[in-house]
């Protein structure tokens, strides 16, 4: 474990922000946000970040390739260009957690080279959560908000920052740094961990569980009537889908710049019309289909697919920012409390 | 690094029309050859840069060495483009994806029936022309094919001077109406699998058509004694990926592009009934 005084913590981020880019959560008039770190900026004290940090490793759009046509001829041309190396420092357990949600989408075969590239060249600084709010329900999930994972994980104590590295990555963002940081034993991290499993249990949805939910649960859950009342007032509008870190759908699309056609990929949502609709029509036709697909992918189809592990991370982006008020908590509460008729 | 997102570029060397509204586009890498091997009913993303990107099934046999082959309804902006060109143009190609039948494992030395409706023979034909060649490990084979009219029927030319002229072949084409200059059956092809009384013994059944026939068809297969591990079918719906990533094609857990297209009737009936 090392330590670094409140004093030296931002010329310790300064030191690494002058080697690769870093990236913290800054505060804005829309809320906190992800932005690059420079001398002056302040991190947020925000519990979370508004939009999830899977931009970094699945960005909202992206160039895949680029076409040039000419007459009867294509060239494909391979745009990609290696990463550079940057550092994510304060990401939640959640969130962290959800880069292993998505690395087993994109990093199982066949991989997705693009996701990979960026996966390589981050490291990922954890920072416990010393403000868990009452949308959170992380532990639900068997996150543990007091000692998230990532590369490095970092706490926040009375007058200082305590450092404990998981992985390679963070050994080696940790080496360079070494003159900021001393040694330190574990008791200040374990009062801290205390803390913060002391205010997770007080929270409003501590007591929500997964029971009646996932792996192998298609048939009993599937036709379930209650999925018609859950998605009436549900407005299509993908909100859930642009805020959740584990959503991972995707469109490509072409775009004609004018000199050739670019092909790009961009965040798709399984909440819209047209996600499925093909020339002879629609197979899921109405709000009830598609919202119904979004929770059993993450409650069910995931876990089938994924040793049981859930599609969601429980941040509770979506409970905050629904402008209904549905959300992932509504609809697990409702299932099984009907599973254990 | 190797990304399946990214294309190679193919020339169509070859246009064919095989109805008013299907053509058959045949598809060399510029320097001649196969793009890449496939095995039958599996299917590959064809694109024109700048329109769209769409899930083509392969017609072509995997033992034609030369090129593949692709027949494509009209029915949208690609397939609008498609239908407009020349030969001689470029268009790009990636895969192959999916599962393909079983043709080395649980069709091999059974007789086989296929059934078929409209361009629901594009992917069987695949098979179909596969069985020929390699005509000894397979038994007597059964192709029920039916379409609206004579007019509608694909590879009319190939069935008739093809598949009708290979040893213990036996082809029944049918269409939906009475037609003049058409002495052939005319009926839906459910109906025509009832009529037919197929044997089920020892045989597997391989379906491929609109979904209203794919649903009349599996009762008369069923009340003909074929057990629905004995049925396979190809599905299509909306794909992005063709890897499972994109995560709009599935059906409860199974993705129709990586997990299908081919399904047994069996392991649909573990899926949820959404399509």
């Amino acid at each position: 474990m090392k330590y670094c005084d409140l004093s030296k913590f931002y010329d310790l981020l300064l030191a690494i922000s002058a080697k690769q880019s870093l990236y913290v959560p800054v505060n804005t008039k829309g809320g906190a946000t992800w932005g690059r770190y420079r001398e002056g900026v302040e991190l947020s004290r925000a519990t979370n970040t508004v939009r999830s940090a899977k931009d970094f490793f699945f960005p909202q759009t992206e160039n895949l390739m680029e076409f040039k046509m000419e007459g009867k001829k294509i060239d494909v041309i391979d745009t990609r260009e290696e990463c550079e190396d940057f550092v994510l420092f304060g990401v939640r357990a959640c969130d962290a957690a959800s880069f292993d949600i998505l690395d087993r989408v994109y990093l199982v075969d066949p991989v997705d080279s693009y996701y990979k590239n960026r996966r390589e060249h981050g490291t990922v600084v954890t920072l416990a959560c010393g403000r868990p709010t009452d949308t959170c329900f992380c532990q639900t999930f068997g996150i543990d908000a007091a000692d998230p994972k990532g590369d490095l994980t970092v706490w926040e104590l009375e007058n200082g920052y305590a450092f404990r590295a998981n992985t390679a990555k963070g050994e080696a963002l940790l080496a360079s740094v070494a003159e900021f940081l001393t040694d330190t034993d574990d008791a200040a991290v374990e009062t801290a961990k205390t803390q913060i499993r002391s205010i997770l249990q007080k929270l409003p949805l501590a007591g929500l569980t997964t029971e009646g939910l996932g792996k192998g649960l298609t048939k009993e859950l599937f036709d379930r009537p209650e999925w018609a009342s859950l998605s009436e007032s549900c407005l299509g509008c993908g909100t859930c889908t642009f805020v959740c870190p584990t959503c991972q759908c995707y469109d490509i699309r072409d775009f004609d710049t004018g000199h050739g056609i670019k092909r790009f990929r961009c965040w798709d949502s399984c909440m819209y019309s047209d996600f499925t609709k093909m020339a002879h029509g629609n197979p899921r036709v109405s709000q009830l289909e598609r919202f119904r697909q979004r929770f059993m992918h993450k409650l069910v189809y995931f876990p089938d697919n994924n040793d049981g592990i859930f599609g969601c991370v429980g941040c509770g982006r979506c409970l905050a920012k629904c402008p209904i008020s549905m959300n992932i908590v509504k609809v697990m509460k409702t299932m099984s409390k009907g599973g254990n008729k | 690094m190797n990304e399946t997102l990214i294309p190679y570029a193919g020339v169509v060397t070859k246009i064919t029309g095989q109805t008013p509204d299907v053509k058959t586009f045949r598809v060399e890498a510029p320097e001649g050859g196969k793009l890449f091997e496939h095995l039958p009913g599996q299917c590959a993303m064809l694109s024109v840069p700048g329109i769209s990107e769409a899930m083509i099934s392969i017609t072509s046999s995997p033992t034609n060495k030369d090129f593949m082959e692709f027949s494509i309804k009209k029915c949208g902006c690609l397939t609008d483009w498609l239908h407009a060109m020349e030969e001689g143009q470029m268009i790009t190609v990636r895969g192959p994806y999916g599962r393909h039948f079983p043709v080395e494992d649980e069709l091999a030395g059974k007789n086989l029936v296929f059934v078929a409706g409209g361009i629901g023979l594009a992917p069987l034909r695949s098979v179909i022309n596969y069985v020929r060649d390699n005509r000894d490990k397979y038994g007597r084979v059964d192709i029920i094919y039916g379409s609206r009219s004579k007019d509608d029927l694909v590879y009319y030319d190939e069935i008739v001077s093809e598949w009708m002229n290979t040893p213990d072949f036996h082809v029944h084409l049918t269409i939906d109406r009475e037609q003049e200059g058409w002495d052939g059956h005319v009926g839906f092809v459910p109906n025509y699998i009832a009529e037919l009384e197929l044997s089920a013994v020892n045989t597997c059944a391989l379906v491929c058509g609109p979904p209203i026939m794919i649903k009349f068809s599996l009762p008369n297969l069923i009340n003909a004694g074929f057990d629905k591990t004995q049925i396979f079918t190809t599905m299509e719906l909306r794909m992005k990926c063709g890897i499972g990533k994109c995560g709009r094609c599935n059906i409860g857990n199974k993705y129709v592009c990586k997990d299908g297209p081919v399904f047994r009737f069996d392991q649909l009936d573990e899926l949820p009934d959404e399509y």
